[in-house]
Order: structure tokens, then sequence, then C-alpha cells
């Protein structure tokens, strides 16, 4: 009671005490407070590893091929460089490239989408089928043969990843924008005359926000996963960067000296897990919001 | 039924038409001159040679006739040759897709099976410990890289514990068994050799749980869900107001009809199968397509890379295919309409 | 015929639900004799399904039912195992509301008739089943029965399916048959050919019912004795006559009043006002006072308790007056 007089006197909307409750309820929920955890953490990391970790990744800093010691964490690999200090930096080659990997598919995918299912006919029809040749492909064949015909290299990886991508948030989002077209609100909208780009961008898009947002949150562990698939191939990141896919092809080749391998593996295994777990537990949330409708 | 089948029939053509023409796209983007691909470096120097290549692929035409020229190619059943193996590709396909189908349909024994077990189970103990041990579990399987956990089961139950023998499909000095489905475990019984079969079993299992492990998170989640729907709906009630036993109401009712959607994520888990043995077989010295696409783009291998293109293409399709139909046959609803 | 075939007294049914209990069932008395058909009559959310499926342990797993259920003299709550799947679908049959969700889709109707057979009946054969399902069907008049057998429920139209559903309940010749709104999904027509169908059932097979619907008009032609619930309670309990003309309790009155009646065209129909209280936060007093106009300050404070007043059982503080006070109250 105390709380909310304190907050509206100190002039803030009581919209905006509602959503805060919200996100406090959504943290209520543990896989949702264990994955904002997980991704807090490695964001932190991202943002300051180069301040605190222990070494430098690109260079030597003891003998080749150490085990795991006091000085090393997780040992140090076939030239030498700490591994721990490796994977600390591994994760801003994977994450910031992931993110803007779902990002790009977003916008590009989203628009061709919201277009298609907005506008319908031919629009949709052309649209459509490129989704459907796109989808044809089972993602990482599609992602090797495309990052190949570019040549290796994080940006070609990137390249390729948005082009396997997008057509699943084209799908999604014409989908919604299906749905949300003949809702009554958007349909008063267009008997006062609204024009259309005004309509979709004011009351269809907003709208689908939320479910957009979960899809993208539980692809993004996917994109993580992907990303460093196509660097164990050798298709992604290149020798020296210390990216985590990159790490456990080099721990392959040291197959008995397992400290190479584990570290970038640990290091995505929490990621994704903390990535999935966030994603699941909105999903719940938002399936039991949809239930009770 | 029939119309439903025939709508999903007809979109089959312009998809197979589609996956053909982006998988030329492709391999024309390869900055590699795609003439080297073809005929070889050394054969480079035969002006022969290379005026037969250029006028089979029609090479020394525009992109539309050589297209067109691919097509016809295609159409005889002609990939080119691999510029790595020397092989034609269609042939070389052939010799591991055998490997990589015994692979992904024992992921997806071990993935299916698994899946729906712990789905069951979450189910019936909700929002209990083991509930979550069971979604933790499999969520763990499905946020994991294959090639990270094949690696780590290799070096755990092989090179430290022993449990398992090490990678691939064969011991070394030991011949395939002469070839009749192209799954060394069954050709190996259809020969009568039954150690034979124990040891491609057991170099099967490994690789083959690793990759059903990964897929069998989103099959247990939807089986979870889709039974706890199921549970709560008004004929389980009348099930139960029959004085059915709970195990008869739970198979023959709850059970049976979450794993209607079920049936659907089977069909493009499938699909995501065939994808994770590209990394498993890597990892696994699995002689399959997986292994050979990977070779493939890493040695710019265009014709190779365009026949694995096709091939992924054409199993994605089919197994779709496959889950529609699937479907219909067992949905009523759909079947008689 | 000794004793009642089912007598419930103080029944009780809470659901815990997040931090709170809602109390969807407050200690209902209730008889059913050999033979007798019984409307349990109230508003949705009155607690009259939710009493019946207590009975039976077919409530979500939050439900907690309490007090005492005897059948044919045997206390039936908190049975499990056999002895409760011998009750369910045995001796006691259940006909649930919508058609359209309680059959199974994916399975033939004889399937799941010859299912409800099957599990009491486990040794007969499978040419026997199937004449049963035949002949069960056949009881309920459904056409062609013999080729229905194979249908899917979605084959079929509500009421054919309703059918189904009552066929379902008789499988096993049960001694009571419970139907939760047997025609509340279905169109006003089919109303009336299941309605038949039931006291049809009746006349040959002598078979008891508990009627639940919101309906008062519907339990007039079937019902022998009502029981009207309101807010987890009986409030009025009468041979269906009396319910109609002597009612005491001025919810009964409202319902009545809500029925579009012949006799008196031009009369507007006449709502109870107000909902139904929440059932987790019942009013001190009488439930129905904040509805009821003939509430005094005494309804606001004390519960009433049920009594004889006349040829009613009623829970009203100001019965016998307080319908004939309405009508003043209302002109």
């Amino acid at each position: 009671m105390t709380v909310s007089v304190t907050t509206s006197g100190s002039g803030m909307s009581a919209q905006r005490v509602s959503r805060i409750k919200a996100v406090g309820g959504l943290l209520r929920h543990p896989a949702i407070a264990f994955g904002v955890m997980i991704s807090a953490a490695w964001l932190v990391v991202v943002l300051t590893v180069h301040w605190w970790a222990p070494y430098d990744p690109y260079e030597s800093v003891g003998e080749r091929l150490r085990s795991p010691n006091g000085d090393h964490w997780f040992g140090t690999d076939a030239l030498g460089r700490d591994v721990f200090t490796r994977v600390l930096y591994g994760a801003r080659q994977s994450l910031p490239i992931s993110v803007a990997v779902i990002a790009c598919a977003l916008l590009i995918g989203g628009l061709l989408g919201a277009v298609a299912g907005y506008f319908g006919k031919r629009v949709d029809t052309v649209v459509m089928r490129l989704v459907d040749v796109t989808m044809a492909f089972p993602p990482i064949l599609l992602a090797m043969a495309v990052a190949a015909a570019l040549g290796p290299g994080l940006r070609n990886g990137f390249i390729a990843m948005v082009v396997v991508w997008w057509p699943i948030y084209a799908r999604l989002l014409r989908a919604q924008v299906m749905a949300m077209k003949h809702k009554e609100h958007v349909e008063a909208a267009v008997s006062i005359g609204a024009t259309r780009s005004r309509i979709l961008r004011r009351h269809v898009l907003p709208l689908s926000f939320t479910g957009v947002m979960v899809n993208a949150t539980v692809d993004l562990g996917q994109v993580v996963l992907l990303t460093a698939s196509l660097s164990f191939l050798g298709l992604g990141a290149l020798p020296p960067a210390p990216e985590w896919g990159a790490m456990i092809t080099e721990g392959a080749k040291n197959f008995y000296q397992w400290w190479i391998a584990l570290a970038p593996g640990l290091a995505m295994v929490t990621v994704v897990l903390g990535i999935n777990f966030l994603g699941d537990g909105l999903r719940d949330v938002l399936d039991v919001k949809v239930a009770s409708k | 039924m029939k119309r439903y089948i025939l709508a999903r029939l007809a979109i089959v053509p312009f998809l197979l038409f589609g996956i053909v023409t982006v998988a030329f796209i492709i391999s024309r983007l390869i900055p590699a001159d795609p003439l080297t691909s073809i005929v070889g470096e050394r054969a480079m120097g035969n002006p022969e040679v290379i005026a037969a290549a250029k006028s089979k692929w029609g090479l020394d035409k525009s992109v539309p006739e050589q297209y067109w020229a691919y097509l016809s190619n295609l159409v005889r059943g002609d990939l080119g040759t691999s510029f790595r193996t020397k092989n034609s590709v269609v042939s070389d396909l052939a010799e591991r897709i055998p490997a990589t189908l015994e692979l992904a349909v024992t992921a997806m024994i071990i993935g299916g099976v698994g899946g729906v077990l712990l789905g069951k189970f979450s189910a019936r103990r909700k929002d209990r410990p083991a509930d979550h041990a069971a979604r933790v579990f499999a969520l763990v399987g499905s946020s994991l890289p294959v090639f990270w956990t094949g690696l780590a089961a290799l070096f755990l139950l092989y090179a430290r514990l022993g449990v398992f023998p090490g990678p691939g499909r064969l011991p070394s000095r030991v011949d395939p068994p002469p070839q009749v489905t192209g799954f060394y475990t069954i050709d190996a019984l259809l020969d009568g050799d039954v150690s034979l079969f124990w040891q491609c079993l057991a170099r099967l299992i490994l690789p083959a749980a690793v990759l059903g492990w990964a897929i069998m998170g989103s099959i247990s989640r939807l089986v979870r869900a889709s039974m706890l729907d199921e549970m709560h709906s008004d004929y389980v009630r009348t099930a139960r107001a029959k004085g059915l036993r709970e195990r008869a109401v739970m198979r023959g009712h709850v059970l049976r009809n979450a794993l209607l959607p079920v049936l659907t994520i089977v069909g493009f888990s499938f699909a995501t199968l065939l994808t994770g043995a590209v990394l498993t077989e890597t990892i696994f010295e699995w002689n399959g397509v997986g292994s050979y696409a990977v070779a493939a783009t890493r040695n710019l291998d265009y014709p190779a890379i365009n026949a694995v293109c096709l091939f992924g293409g054409v199993v994605f399709l089919l197994s779709n295919l496959a889950t529609d139909l699937l479907y219909a046959l067992a949905d009523p609803k759909v079947r008689l309409t | 015929m000794t004793g009642p075939l089912l007598s419930l007294s103080g029944l009780t049914v809470d659901f815990s639900v997040g931090d709170g209990v809602v109390h969807a069932v407050r200690g209902v008395d209730l008889d059913v004799n050999h033979g007798e058909v019984v409307g349990l009559v109230g508003e949705s959310g009155s607690g009259k399904s939710v009493t019946m499926l207590g009975l039976l342990g077919l409530l979500a797993p939050n439900a907690r039912v309490g007090g005492s259920a005897l059948f044919d003299g045997t206390e039936i709550l908190g049975l499990t195992g056999k002895p409760l799947r011998a009750l369910r679908g045995g001796r006691i049959g259940m006909i649930f509301q919508d058609p359209m969700t309680s059959l199974n889709p994916v399975l033939t109707i004889g399937r799941q008739l010859a299912e409800a057979i099957e599990a009491h009946q486990p040794t007969l054969t499978g040419k026997r089943v199937r004449a049963r399902v035949q002949e069960l069907l056949e009881m309920v008049s459904i056409p062609n029965a013999a080729e229905r057998i194979a249908a899917y429920p979605h084959e079929l139209s509500g009421g054919m399916r309703q059918r189904v559903v009552i066929a379902m309940a008789l499988a096993n010749e049960p001694e009571l048959l419970i139907a939760d709104e047997p025609t509340t999904a279905l169109d006003v027509t089919i109303q009336a050919q299941i309605l038949d169908v039931l006291a049809d059932l009746r006349q040959r097979t002598n078979t008891a019912m508990v009627i639940i619907t919101h309906d008062l008009g519907l339990v007039a032609g079937v019902a022998d004795r009502v029981n009207v619930m309101y807010a987890g309670r009986v409030v009025e309990r009468a041979e269906v006559d009396e319910i109609f003309h002597k009612h005491q309790h001025p919810y009964t009155a409202g319902l009545l009043r809500c029925l579009p009646r012949l006799d008196r065209r031009g009369i507007d129909l006449d709502p109870i006002g107000g909902a139904p209280p929440r059932l987790d936060r019942l009013p001190e007093g009488c439930a129905f006072a904040p509805r009821c106009r003939a509430a005094i300050d005494e309804c606001l404070v004390r519960d009433p308790m049920l009594r004889m007043v006349g040829a009613s059982v009623v829970a009203c503080h100001r019965a016998p007056d307080a319908v004939a006070s309405l009508t003043g109250a209302g002109a």
C-alpha cells in the first residue's frame, strides 16, 4: 500500500508501475530468473572482460598443452595460450554475432512477412514462395553452402545465418499480422480512414511484439549453436580468433588434452541453457495467459 | 483425404524446382572458377578436356543456358564429378546415404522413444521434482552442441572408461557385411554374422544417442504439454467415468490423442537429425553424407556441395510430406475429408 | 427398498486455488430413492455439478471432498482403485454436458462404448460386446445403429452424440444415472428429443436419476423432486409441483420468473439482479441476501438453516412470508 502511494507520489505512471510489477512477476518464475541471471552474467563478461581477464587471448603465456592448474584454470592450448582467457573473450565473438543474426533476420524477415500478411495477394505469394524454398533446406546445409560459397570468415558466416533464419520470422510475422488484421481495433482504424502503412506501424506491429520476442529468445540459443557449428566446421571464425566452435575443433585435434574443448563447451552450455530456460519460461508464462483467455 | 493428399503433393514439384534452382545459384556463387572444380586443376592445361566440359555444362554460354544444361544433366541423373574424390557425385552420395540414414534412424528411435517416455513421465508428475529433473535433462540435451557432446562422450566412454568402441562405423581391418540395405547392423544380421552385428551396433549407439538426446527436448516438451492438455479434456473425464483403469485412460485416451501433434514434430526432427548428422559424423568419423558435405565445403568441391544441398532439400521435403500424410492417417477428422 | 439409494450428508467440496480456498460445495444433504428422478437446479457456479462429480472422484486434483455419501448404504467417499471403478460406469452412470467434447475424437463410438462394457464385464467375448453395443445404440433410438458403430464422433450430429453418451452411461445397467446438464449444449428441438429418451428410459428400466440443470423448466416434466442450489448449498427442496406452485425461497421464485410462460404472455421476464457471490469470499449471513428483494437485517448477519415450511424444506429466515412479500415489493 505504502509503496504504491510513494511511487505515484514520485510521478510514476500507473502503467509503468504495473509494468514493473509484471517484470517482477516474471522473475518469480524460476526458469526465467535462472535464465536472466545467466544471460546477465555473460553480458557482463562481454562488456568488461578486457579489464579483468587474466591473460592476453592471442599471446602464448605459458607452456604448451598444460593441464589445468593454479595459473591456468582450464590449462593451455597447443600454442601455449590460456584457455580460460580465450573462452571469456570467445563470448565477444559468439554472443554479439548471434544477437545480430536474430536482429537482422527479424528486421528483414519480419518486414517481408508483415508486408506479405498485410497486403496479401501477389506480394504474399512471392514472399511466401521464397520462404518455402529457403525453408526447404536443412538449416546447417544451407548455411554451410552459403558460407562456403562466400568464403570462410565470421562476416560471411553471419550472412549465411541471416539467409537461413529470415524465413522463420517472415512466417511468424505474416501469421500474426493476418490474425491481427481482423481484430476490431484495426478494423476500426480502417473504418476511420487511416492509411495502410500507418495502420501497420501503429496498430498491427506493436501487438505482434511479445510473441515475436519470445520466439527470438528461443531462437537465440539455436543461433549460438549454429555459429559455433559453422566455426567448428571451419566456415565461421578463423584462427587465431578465440571462437568457441573453433576452439572445440582445436580440442578435437588434441583429443587427449580434454581441457581444451572442455572450457568452450561449458561456456556454450551455460549460455544456451540460460537462453533456453528464459525462452521456455517465457513460453510457459505466455501459454498460461493464452489458456486463461 | 484424397483432396488433402493431392493438395500436399501439388506443391512438391514447385518446391523441388525451387530446391534445384537455389542449389544452382549457391554453387554459382562460389568464387572459384567452376571449370576448375569440374575438370580438376591438372586437366586445366588440356584444351580438349576443357572444351568438352564447357560444352557439357554450357559454361561457354550465358547463365540461363548454363542453368538449362544443369537441369537437363540433372534429369539424366548426372550431377557431375566430384573435384575431390574424382568420382561421380551421384555414386559418391549413393555410397554414403545408407550410413547417414542408419545413424539418423537409430537416433530418431532413441530420441523419439526417449522423448515420449520422458514427456509422459513429466506430465504425470507435473510440477513435482521428478518433472523438473526430466525437463532439465531434456533441455540440457537440446542446449548442447552435438559436436561437443560427441567429443565428450568419446573421451569419457571410449578413451577413459573403454565401455564403447572408438569412432568409425567398423573396427579397423574388418570388412563391411555384403550390402543389402546399406545399414551395417541389418546387413550383418542378414549375413548371419551376429558378432559383426554387435560390433556395428556398439559403434552406432554412441553417435545415435548423442544425436537422439539433442532432439529429445523438443519432443518431450510437446508430449508433456499436449498430455497435460488432454488430461483435462472432457473425454478423459468420460473415460474415467466409465470406470476404466487409470492406465487404460492414459494409454488409450490421453497418450493416443497427445501423440497426434507429436507426429508433426517427429517429422521435423528427422530433418533436424540429418542436419545434426553433419556435425556428429565429423566427430565420429562416420563416412556418411554429413562428413562428405563438410569435406566438400572445405575443398570448394562445387558439384558435391550442389548435390548435398539437393539431397538435403529432398530429404527435408520427403520427411515433411511423410509427416503430413501420417498426420492425415492418424487423425480421423482429416482422414475423412 | 430399504433406505435411499444415494444419501449425501454434509457434503463439501473445496478447491485450493493459488493461496486461497474456494468453497464450491458447503454442506449438501440430498437423498435419492430407488427409481426416483431428482432435479438439481441452480445457476452455473452453484455447485450442482461439482457435488455429483465429487462423489465419483472426477474432479481436478486440487479438489477436496468432505462429508459423507452413502450409496446403497455404503460410504463411497474416499474410495479408490477397484471399488471406485466398479461404481463409475458400473452401478453409477454419468452423462455429461457437452457431447462435442465428452467423446474421444480419435476413437469410433463403437470402440468407446465397447470400452465401457469391457471395463465392467471383462469376460464377455468380442461378439457379445459388439451385440451389446448395437443394442445400446438402438435403446437410445440411434437409426442404423449397426452402421454407426464404426462412426467417429465428428460424423454424428450433436443430438446423436449425446445419445451415444447416454448409451455409454447405460452400458452396464446402472442403478443411478447422473445427467449433468444433458441438454444444455443442444438445440431446442434436440433437447426435447433427449428428454424423451431419458423419460423413456425411466419408464423401461426404473433407473434412479439425478438431473443437473440450470433450467427449472426442464425438470418440470421429468423429475419427482427438485433441489434448488445456491452458492454451494441446497436452499429449497420439494416435490416438483410444490416447487412450481408453492415455493418458499426467494431464489426459487427468481428462477421461475426467468422462465418464459405461455400463460403469462405479455409480461416481461424478470431476471434476478446481481451475480452469485464469489465462493472464496462469501458474505456473512445468507449468501443470497445481497440479491434478495425480501432481505431483512437478520439475513445479512445470520445464515439460515434448512427447515420445513409447508410442503418444502427451505433455508430462508422469512419463509413462509418471503415469496408473498416479493410480489408486494415487485409491484
